[in-house]
């Protein structure tokens, strides 16, 4: 019997519902978790897991799909052991995967600034920041190696920003006290990420890894229950290809673009970890978005996506409303006195650095309230003019000038912003024509980030044996919330740190499996299965495009399961959403042909699978019944606004496995909490 | 800001694939807001285009935030368009007046084909690293981030260097399509910095050669490329190869023993 892949793979997605035969995954949720001490527990592993020889590396293949700072870490360190690898992206470049578009910087326990950084701080304000909702291993193996990130990283010749004595430079970000963040100007996943793509291309000329790119993964391939090979569409062609692999490795992003307006870029999706899941990998926390508090708001119809304004400006802006509702005059106009900074005044212990959840809630709750600024009135000031006068003085304090005008203390000041966030102001004016150094920016929290994804244990590895799931795609280490620069730390500590110690633990049973002809009938079945949807999607030939459909469901989506949820809501959402899933099959119009480069069929393939994770989005939205992090359901909510956890009921990972075309089963993964006790999140 | 609409004349470029032969097409739209991206107005584009059965206009985008290098539209005669130090993504609408043509063109260069209407090959920039644009650190060698200081100046340059996105508008902009910014920018962010001391010498002898090989042609220093470079990296940068290859071809090893 050929496991999981025995059954002929088709989903509901049509509403003309076919049921081969469903098959219940046999194996229990064990994540792993290595014994001992919280502090020993990666020592312990890496002291203990078994190792792959040179000469059996050489053997084996790895197939890695995606190359943003997860899949390019790793298939370059996996290059650099030896193994044998393919990675695959759908851009026409390694180097152009959306981790490059990452601003404010990456946090590591380097303590250089004497401040009181520490391992256990990192960890401890990542549990914390993650509303008690991840695994306590995972994450301070995550606090743990994210110096070496940081080493490794200079080494390969990332310019970090640096101080005149020549050291590296630091700068803080939300929901943290201390100053732990790396940087390179806004752009620090752009250099985080041509470091990893500099490692992988090295690697690809020493021939160690074959890149594929322009190729987009439409299935997993599973032989006797492992993960064994992939089915890959040639973008430029349209061919269908077969890769076989003793591991694959999905480290394709997250799935903000289910609300399709966000700031993720406009082909980032769900669809590799998707169609793991319905193979049967478990999705962990779908309902876990990050709704950043900081991005340029919406100006109409039009709008393709969002662009985020770093967080690292909340170092320097503050953030306000008016005081009175409805008021129309121009920020600059409004004086001192009638200001709020609500966040100040809310949270004063942290201020405008509260985290991001905590952050674009008060935004909601103030525009909600009447208070909200521009046309729109769904925006609040992030405010540098305190900031310009502070700096101002200072410098010009420096050059002697004690007596400085009001204007020589605007010049002096303005230049020390340019310096520190030049790039982000020449962007904010460029989208909204507006001069930011002049009248504040307005802001409005958007979707940004999935804490959510395919469910993992401690060694990243799905409960498919084989299949693993690394960066954003995975869920493990941010629980409901993501503090800012953590995506970029743990995206890179997956790829350089974990996944060459853990997939050598797994591939040394292997060494005795000789590569499968990808003429067996399970890759033969799986690139059937996807060149007749692909047939399918494209014979329905209706009324309606692609782009259409999937304005549809962000709005649903955004209406019923964004920043506030409740049950009623959720409800309609599901039923609305399954409606919609059944009009996108019934009067989806793709123009073209398969057989050619077709940009609306890649986005029509992606669609599709983002009208069923919408639904379990919503799903596990409304089985979650209490607020935690980035799910926030009124009901509950304390006297004052906050998010009301329940420990007593919800203190596990939800895990949902696919039951093929009816529906999904709950999992549940128990949190047990060691080191850290659990209390009510407080930024006050 | 005031917002206004327009209506445009676009004129675009159509080709099925890299065998056939391109044409420009005329397409006229409609109701365009001058807050829409450019971009988003192709997205009006497109959307109409399909609706009345017709195929939409390729083109290759994806961060849409001016970072990732994939978009890479030639405008009215200028890569990534009007806007200094904007790539096509960022730019917006309120660049046009109403009853204005645009023509909207792929990169034009040998070394970068046509696939599709506005996308091309862009390939030959990756083989160019491979040819030597990174450090040969292995994963877990590195020691402490500041074990070794870097002069604030010299880690600025390099950053400023570093900040190329690579799409390629330097090529498209060059009257001999040639790399020499996108190459000089490379070598610049590597050797400017202590790290990527060891290798210099070879990196920038094989990353021309390279460059040589994919067809892009010689620098003659006009300028063209600075002027339309959406992150502004400095022509200096090609100044600096200059040098550093000199160097290296004056003091490479060319006995054989």
């Amino acid at each position: 019997m050929n496991g999981i892949n025995g059954k002929e793979d088709d989903c509901n997605n049509d509403g003309d519902i076919k049921i081969f035969f469903s098959i219940q995954l046999i194996m229990p949720l064990e994540s792993k978790n290595p014994s001992g001490p919280l502090d020993q527990k990666w020592t312990n592993y890496k002291g203990h897991c078994k190792l792959v020889n040179p000469a059996n590396k050489r053997k084996l293949e790895i197939i890695v799909v995606g190359t943003g700072l997860a899949g390019a870490s790793a298939a370059a360190s996996l290059g650099e052991l030896g193994y044998k690898v393919k990675s695959f992206c759908f851009q026409d470049s390694p180097r152009r995967a959306h981790s490059i578009a990452a601003q404010g910087g990456i946090n590591a326990a380097k303590n250089y600034q004497n401040d009181g950084d520490s391992v256990y701080r990192l960890f401890y304000d990542t549990i914390k920041g993650g509303d008690y909702r991840s695994r306590e291993s995972n994450v301070y193996r995550l606090a743990e190696v994210s110096a070496n990130i940081i080493d490794q990283c200079v080494a390969q010749g990332v310019p970090f920003a640096r101080e005149y004595g020549g050291l590296l430079s630091n700068r803080s970000f939300g929901g943290v006290q201390v100053q732990r963040t790396f940087y390179a100007a806004g752009q620090t996943g752009q250099q985080l990420l041509i470091g990893a793509y500099q490692a992988l291309e090295r690697q690809i000329a020493l021939g160690t890894v074959e890149m594929f790119s322009r190729h987009e993964m439409l299935d997993v391939v599973v032989i006797d229950g492992k993960a064994r090979g992939i089915i890959t569409r040639n973008l430029i062609t349209g061919e269908l290809e077969r890769h076989f692999g003793h591991a694959v490795l999905l480290c394709s992003g997250g799935y903000g673009n289910v609300f399709y307006l966000s700031t993720n870029a406009m082909g980032s999706n769900v669809t590799a970890a998707w169609k793991a899941h319905k193979r049967g990998a478990l999705f962990g926390n779908p309902c876990y978005t990050q709704i950043h508090p900081t991005c340029i708001p919406v100006t109409g119809d039009h709008q393709s996506k969002l662009t985020l304004m770093s967080e690292s400006l909340r170092n320097d802006g503050r953030i306000w409303v008016p005081k009175k509702q409805n008021d129309t005059r121009k920020g600059n106009e409004i004086p001192e006195d009638e200001r709020d900074y609500y966040l100040e005044r809310r949270y004063p212990a942290f201020g405008n650095l509260v985290p991001r959840d905590v952050a674009s809630r008060a935004a909601k709750e103030r525009c909600d309230a009447g208070y909200g600024v521009g046309t729109s009135k769904q925006a609040v000031f992030l405010d540098f003019s305190d900031a310009i006068n502070r700096y101002g003085k200072i410098e010009c304090s420096k050059l002697g000038n004690h007596n400085p005008t009001a204007e020589e203390i605007r010049h002096h000041g303005t230049e020390v912003i340019k310096e520190k966030y030049g790039n982000l102001f020449d962007m904010y004016e460029k989208i909204t024509g507006e001069n930011p150094y002049n009248v504040p920016m307005r802001i409005y929290p958007a979707v940004h980030y999935t804490m959510g994804g395919l469910w993992v244990d401690y060694e990243l590895m799905t409960n498919v044996p084989g299949l693993y799931a690394l960066g954003e795609c995975n869920f493990s280490d941010h629980g409901a919330n993501r503090l800012g620069a953590s995506a970029l730390m743990q995206g890179l500590a997956d790829g350089y740190f974990v996944i060459p110690y853990t997939l050598g633990n797994y591939l040394a049973d292997e060494i005795r499996t000789k590569e499968i002809p990808t003429t067996h009938p399970a890759f033969e079945g799986a690139e059937k299965g996807v060149a007749e949807r692909i047939s399918k999607l494209m014979n329905i030939k209706g009324n309606e495009t692609v782009e259409s459909f999937h304005k549809r469901l962000g709005k649903i989506m955004w209406d019923k399961c964004g920043m506030a949820r409740n049950a009623n809501g959720l409800k309609e959402a599901i039923a609305e959403i399954q409606k919609l899933r059944a009009e996108f099959w019934k009067n989806v119009r793709i123009p073209g042909d398969i057989k050619e480069m077709n940009p609306e069929l890649d986005k029509a393939n992606r669609v599709a699978d983002f009208l069923e994770l919408g639904e379990l989005i919503c799903m596990d939205a409304l089985q979650r019944e209490e607020s935690c992090g980035g799910h926030f359901r009124e009901e509950y909510q304390t006297p004052e606004g906050e998010a009301m956890r329940n420990d007593d009921r919800f203190m596990y990972v939800s895990a949902w496995e696919y039951q093929n075309g009816s529906g999904w089963e709950l999992h549940k993964e128990e949190l047990k909490y060691e080191e850290v006790k659990p209390v009510q999140r407080s930024y006050k | 800001m005031e917002h206004y609409t327009m209506n445009l004349n676009l004129k675009v470029w159509k080709q099925k694939n890299a065998a056939s032969k391109g044409k420009f097409e005329t397409f006229e739209v409609k109701d365009i807001s001058s807050e829409m991206s450019f971009l988003e107005m192709f997205d009006v584009l497109n959307e109409r285009l399909i609706n009345e059965g017709k195929e939409p206009v390729a083109f290759d985008h994806d961060c849409r935030e001016g970072i990732c290098g994939m978009c890479s539209m030639y405008i009215n005669g200028r890569p990534h368009g009007p806007w200094h130090g904007t790539t096509t993504c960022q730019l917006h609408m309120r660049a046009f007046k109403d009853g204005d043509t645009i023509v909207v063109e792929p990169w034009r260069a040998n070394a970068f084909p046509v696939i599709k209407d506005l996308m091309v090959d862009r390939t030959a920039f990756d083989r160019i690293i491979q040819a030597g644009g990174y450090i040969s650190v292995n994963t877990g060698n590195a020691v402490d981030g500041n074990a070794i200081p870097i002069e604030k100046e010299h880690a600025d340059k390099s950053f400023a260097a570093a900040a190329c996105i690579g799409c390629g508008a330097c090529v498209a902009a060059c009257k001999n399509s040639s790399a020499m910014l996108f190459v000089s920018a490379k070598v610049s962010h590597l050797a400017l910095l202590p790290q990527g001391d060891p290798e210099r010498k070879t990196r920038v002898l094989n990353m021309v050669t390279q460059m040589d090989k994919e067809g892009f042609g010689a620098c003659t220093n006009t300028g063209a490329c600075e002027a339309v470079c959406p992150k502004e990296i400095s022509i200096a940068n090609i100044a600096r190869l200059n040098g550093e290859y000199t160097m290296a071809a004056l003091s490479a090893d060319n006995s054989h023993d």
